[in-house]
């Protein structure tokens, strides 16, 4: 089932600024909310998000209840080289998820 | 002077949850907050000056609704590997933590920029702060005013 | 209207009256606006692009459904319904649709619980439920631009009016009906927010205010909580009636699902 969705260029000129978005599918409770009997509900957030290029880091978010669910993650990155970026999504209670899309670039 | 309806509904009112009590009637919520806030600063540029400029924070002036607020920020940077940006921080100063989100980048990134979509309390100021590779701060600040919407859902699950 | 004996206070009255709007007026077809146009720019550029619109997520659960075999007759709806894009255009743009095993008009959303009961031997899907969410928006997706088409019959007929007559009755606590903030106050504001007219062309949508997808049952039941008034269940008889009227009442509005709302 779709846990996130990135759209990006499948291919590009070496050196283009390419844009990516970027949408997980995720509640993120903040831990400020309580139930109808006063109860607090805990946190539970997507806390990190990073963009790897052929295994490199190119972009990094770590995220607080304050960025709304479902969040959105839109950045750029130059087109280097023909590969694979993989992005990640790492939060509480062991969530992970990992995209992974082509980009060829000439 | 205390009717003694008001002072029985007080004492009732100090008896059950203490701490749940104490935190909605906080007197001092919005100071803590800004302390909140200005220490997160401090955890962020240190002992630095954080100068105004170069940095880009959009938000919407009036927000349809406090849950999903679009935010963007643009870095003024030419982002070679001798003078770039090298983390981008979002902060506000009446949510119940100050910070929203972070972001590490370099050079790869080909712009500095980020967008995203935040949740805000209240009406406020949210903060962007861009760190360079030279060690220096900049920032900017953007007011956005958060109302309630009608025919909520509260009460109804 | 005639004042009879209060003829002191006649100029006043007629004059508030007339101000009041008490007639309920139905919106004339050139002024019919979808609420997309009292948002903020940037919650359009939202609803706009696929690759931010957060209803997406629930598109793409749906199509993944679509293709997945289910109940004891082990069948997908890509089974009889083949590709969606073309077998589902136009199509939640004419619900809700009479369905003459019923013998009345149900909803998108019962439409395929049908298919699940009758044709895949499946239990149904709960309202609201992330499937049945899922499905729905898949569905509706492929309508996107096309407009509401009112078709209505002598069959029909009957629940159209039933579903006027519920949009313009007064209820609750407060005394209110829907015609009187969305016939007449619309444009205005109420607790901050502008009234939309109320016109159902992006369900299932993406409320900012729910943080997820939701169906128009669950805007509804929302409406009614807000006015006060008594809350039917999901799927009720009442609720599915006000939908066709809604809907005729929005014909040949474009449909705009997944919507996103604030």
């Amino acid at each position: 089932m779709a846990r996130a969705v990135v759209t990006l260029p499948a291919q590009a000129k070496r050196g283009e600024i390419i844009e990516i978005k970027t949408l997980a599918q995720h509640s993120m409770e903040t831990g400020f909310r309580r139930t109808q009997t006063g109860e607090l509900i805990p946190r539970d957030i997507i806390r990190r998000f990073t963009c790897t290029y052929n295994g490199v880091e190119v972009y990094r978010a770590d995220l607080h209840p304050a960025i709304a669910a479902n969040p959105l993650i839109a950045f750029t990155t130059v087109a280097t080289e023909t590969g694979t970026l993989t992005f990640q999504w790492v939060g509480d209670n062991g969530y992970s998820v990992t995209e992974i899309a082509p980009i060829r670039v000439e | 002077m205390t009717t003694r309806r008001e002072f029985l509904v007080l004492t009732a009112a100090s008896l059950a949850a203490p701490t749940a009590a104490k935190a909605q009637l906080d007197p001092n919520l919005a100071a803590n907050r800004r302390a909140a806030f200005q220490e997160a600063l401090r955890r962020i540029v240190g002992d630095a000056q954080v100068r105004r400029g170069r940095v880009k924070l959009t938000l919407p002036p009036l927000i349809d609704n406090g849950n999903s607020v679009p935010l963007s920020v643009a870095v003024e940077s030419p982002m070679t590997a001798a003078d770039h940006v090298k983390a981008i921080h979002v902060l506000t100063e009446k949510n119940p933590l100050p910070d929203v989100v972070s972001v590490a980048l370099g050079p790869r990134a080909g712009r500095a920029s980020l967008a995203t979509r935040v949740r805000l309390a209240d009406t406020q100021t949210v903060t962007a702060i861009a760190q360079m590779s030279d060690g220096s701060f900049w920032s900017d600040s953007a007011e956005v005013v958060v109302t309630l919407s009608a025919c909520l859902e509260e009460g109804l699950i | 209207m005639s004042f009879g004996a209060g003829v002191r206070l006649l100029p006043l009255a007629a004059a508030f009256l007339a101000s009041a709007r008490v007639v309920a007026a139905e919106i004339p077809l050139g002024e019919r606006r979808s609420g997309y146009e009292l948002m903020a720019r940037e919650t359009r550029a939202i609803q706009d692009d696929d690759a931010t619109n957060p209803g997406m997520l629930w598109v793409l659960d749906g199509e993944t459904l679509w293709s997945r075999k289910a109940g004891a007759a082990d069948r997908s709806c890509a089974d009889c319904h083949a590709d969606a894009r073309e077998s589902m255009k136009a199509v939640a743009a004419r619900y809700p649709a009479f369905d003459p095993a019923r013998g009345r008009p149900v909803t998108l959303e019962q439409r395929i619980n049908g298919c699940r009961t009758g044709r895949q031997k499946a239990a149904p899907l709960d309202y609201e439920s992330k499937d049945l969410l899922a499905l729905t928006a898949y569905v509706a997706r492929q309508s996107r631009g096309v407009p509401i088409e009112a078709a209505i019959d002598e069959r029909i007929r009957p629940f159209l009016e039933a579903g006027k007559e519920a949009f313009h009755r007064r209820q609750g606590q407060l005394n209110l009906s829907c015609a009187l903030c969305h016939d007449d106050n619309w444009g205005k504001h109420l607790a901050g927010s502008a009234i939309p007219q109320a016109h159902p062309t992006g369900y299932p949508l993406y409320r900012l205010e729910w943080q997820g997808l939701g169906s128009l049952g669950r805007r509804l039941r929302n409406c009614l909580a807000g006015m006060r008034a008594q809350v039917p269940a999901f799927g009720a008889d009442e609720f599915v009636d006000l939908e066709l009227y809604l809907m005729w009442r929005a014909r040949g509005m474009k449909i705009e699902a997944p919507a996103v709302r604030p």
